[in-house]
């Protein structure tokens, strides 16, 4: 079932995960993760093709409510845990005039 | 190791006028202070907050107010339930000293039932692992055998409670991570049905599987937990609407006509012969108390450890997206830029296995990969939740083991990845289907290690379990022994 995650594959799937990790990390997950993956081919033995997906095991339907003001966080709230901060707002590296991926 | 009251002679003693809480909580705090050396169930512990909180009970209980029904009852809470007292970090270096600005809404409704939250409970990094291992903190050691796990990620709670260093816990699982700890440490342990529950301030893991649930000593301190953080809460849409139950008041319900279904699928190869006696020991009582035992299969529970594995870290790979070194939580040194502050922050901050899980998620749900797996994964989700509606049909409960093994030993299996999570094979296939499942003490291997016995009840079916379960401690003891106090 698949490719198995060869270092090439696990480089990718870091880099779409926003993870940096060092060369030594990637040879160890490749293999770590090649043996789940080769045991989740066990699914393939289930003939599912007339079966509808579950993203839920329980029906659930919207919820609604009424759209009435409520109490909410502050700003200093929200900001007391930011590890940057700036006048009262997150702060980050510059983001113009840079290369970014 | 002397026993500690259970939570409902507590609260009893609190309410008679007995027992002071501050008495009470001053117990707890002294038996902390005496197994924590050795055990590392905790992570923070609120001295000073908690001897306050058990005051004010004090002077509410002298003035005559009307107390809550936990009131006096200390509890611990599992790192990754938010509280405004002592940092939530969820065993993680990402959320290290993390402040929560609210209670998650189970922990508002304990305080507002007088119980007094005593400090926070160690766990597998995120919730993500069997054993504790994973945790930035020391791991959690079996208060049987302190060479061995306390399972996970609930291992905290479950240790707390065998520990008897507070007589009640709360833990969250996702596939397992409250009934195996429970398991392991000779403790009840219940993950409630999917919605009994509301989720609001648990930090999230995988969404359609997360459930926070009670961890005691007994079935009947566990009604008694539940009665308290079941219900709806709008402040989660999943959490369900409807009449919650007294649990306790059901916990009489005769054993008489009971049906308890068995599937070969949850004893097969894998399974330590210790602990397949233990579990055919209680189905033989079960059986001489007038239960009918009836053979039923789950054709597709053979595929539940493969399809969690594909569900779960999907989930949480979207999940934890969230700590980017921005808001809150774990930042890396001098970024080159905003793409590297989120790549480094969360490579540095995030643990090897949060890491695999992560990437693991992502590569099922990536193009190319995402019908192949993680379409197909919900497809078996939807025949594994089949095949328990079809069993309830004919049974009210199921009977299987908590985990194939008693607990292993620390570092054991902490190298290979797929081995650790072939120890829930088991309890994953509760958390699919949504159901409610509970683990109680059914015995003791060789070496003295606990052995649980699993009961899965329908969803909303929590009265059935709770009473099967009480049932079968109104008849043995082994819930009642307590692990040696030597190292």
């Amino acid at each position: 079932m698949g490719t198995p995650l060869d270092e090439t594959v696990i480089r990718h799937v870091a880099l779409l995960s926003r993870l940096k990790i060092t060369d030594e990390e990637v040879k160890v997950y490749a293999k770590q993760l090649s043996q789940v993956v080769d045991y989740m081919a066990l699914l393939n033995e289930v003939d599912t093709a007339d079966v509808p997906p579950a993203a839920y095991a329980l029906q659930i339907s919207n919820v609604f409510r009424e759209d009435d003001v409520r109490g909410a966080m502050t700003s200093e709230q929200a900001l007391s845990n930011a590890p940057g901060q700036e006048n009262g707002f997150f702060s980050v590296p510059k983001v113009i005039d840079r290369k970014s991926v | 190791m002397t026993g500690l009251s259970t939570i409902y002679e507590l609260a009893a003693a609190f309410r008679a006028k007995q027992r002071s809480a501050e008495d009470i909580t001053r117990d707890c705090l002294d038996r902390i202070e005496a197994a924590e050396p050795s055990v590392h169930a905790f992570v923070s512990c609120d001295r000073a907050a908690a001897l306050a909180h058990a005051s004010q009970l004090d002077a509410a209980r002298r003035r005559g107010e009307k107390i809550g029904p936990l009131a006096g009852v200390p509890v611990a809470i599992k790192d990754n339930i938010c509280t405004t007292v002592g940092a939530t970090t969820c065993g993680s270096q990402m959320l290290e000293g993390y402040q929560s600005v609210y209670n998650a809404h189970v922990v508002d409704r304990l305080e507002a039932a007088g119980a007094i939250v005593i400090g926070k409970t160690n766990l597998d990094a995120f919730a993500m692992g069997s054993s504790t291992e994973t945790s930035h903190h020391p791991t959690t050691r079996n208060p049987w055998d302190k060479t061995c796990v306390a399972g996970g990620s609930s291992g905290g709670s479950a240790a707390a409670v065998a520990a008897r260093e507070v007589p009640g816990a709360l833990g969250s699982d996702t596939g397992g991570s409250i009934r195996q700890p429970a398991s392991y440490c000779g403790v009840v342990g219940l993950k409630p049905t999917y919605g009994r529950v509301s989720r609001f301030g648990l930090v999230a893991f995988a969404s359609s599987l997360d459930q926070i649930g009670p961890i005691a000593t007994n079935v009947r301190d566990v009604a008694l937990l539940l009665n308290v953080i079941a219900g709806q809460d709008k402040c989660d849409s999943t959490s369900a609407d409807g009449a919650v139950p007294d649990f306790e008041s059901c916990l009489e319900r005769p054993l008489q006509g009971l049906r308890i279904g068995i599937s070969d699928e949850y004893f097969c190869e894998g399974l330590h012969a210790e602990v397949d006696r233990a579990v055919r020991a209680a189905l033989e009582l079960y059986q001489a108390e007038g239960t009918e035992l009836v053979p039923i299969e789950l054709p597709h529970m053979k595929y539940a450890v493969a399809c969690y594995y594909i569900v779960a870290p999907a989930e949480a790979s979207s999940n934890l997206a969230r700590y980017d070194g921005v808001h809150y939580g774990y930042r890396a040194a001098k970024p080159e830029d905003i793409v590297d502050l989120y790549s480094s922050s969360r490579g540095e901050g995030f643990c090897p296995e949060v890491k695999r899980r992560i990437m693991l998620g992502t590569y099922v749900l990536s193009s190319g990969y995402y019908e192949q797996y993680y379409l197909k994964a919900m497809k078996v989700r939807t025949l594994i939740k089949e095949d328990f509606d079809n069993a309830f049909r004919r049974v009210d409960v199921i009977a299987s083991p908590v985990a194939p093994t008693t607990a292993f030993r620390i570092g054991e299996k902490l190298d290979d990845p797929l081995a650790m999570y072939l120890t829930d094979v088991y309890t994953v296939s509760a958390n699919l289907a949504g159901i409610c499942a509970i683990s109680i003490p059914c015995g003791f291997d060789k070496c003295g290690l606990p052995i649980g016995l699993q009961l899965m009840g329908p969803a909303f079916g929590e009265e059935i379990l709770l009473a099967a379960a009480h049932q079968y401690q109104l008849r043995t003891d082994h819930h009642t022994k307590l692990p040696g106090c030597g190292d």
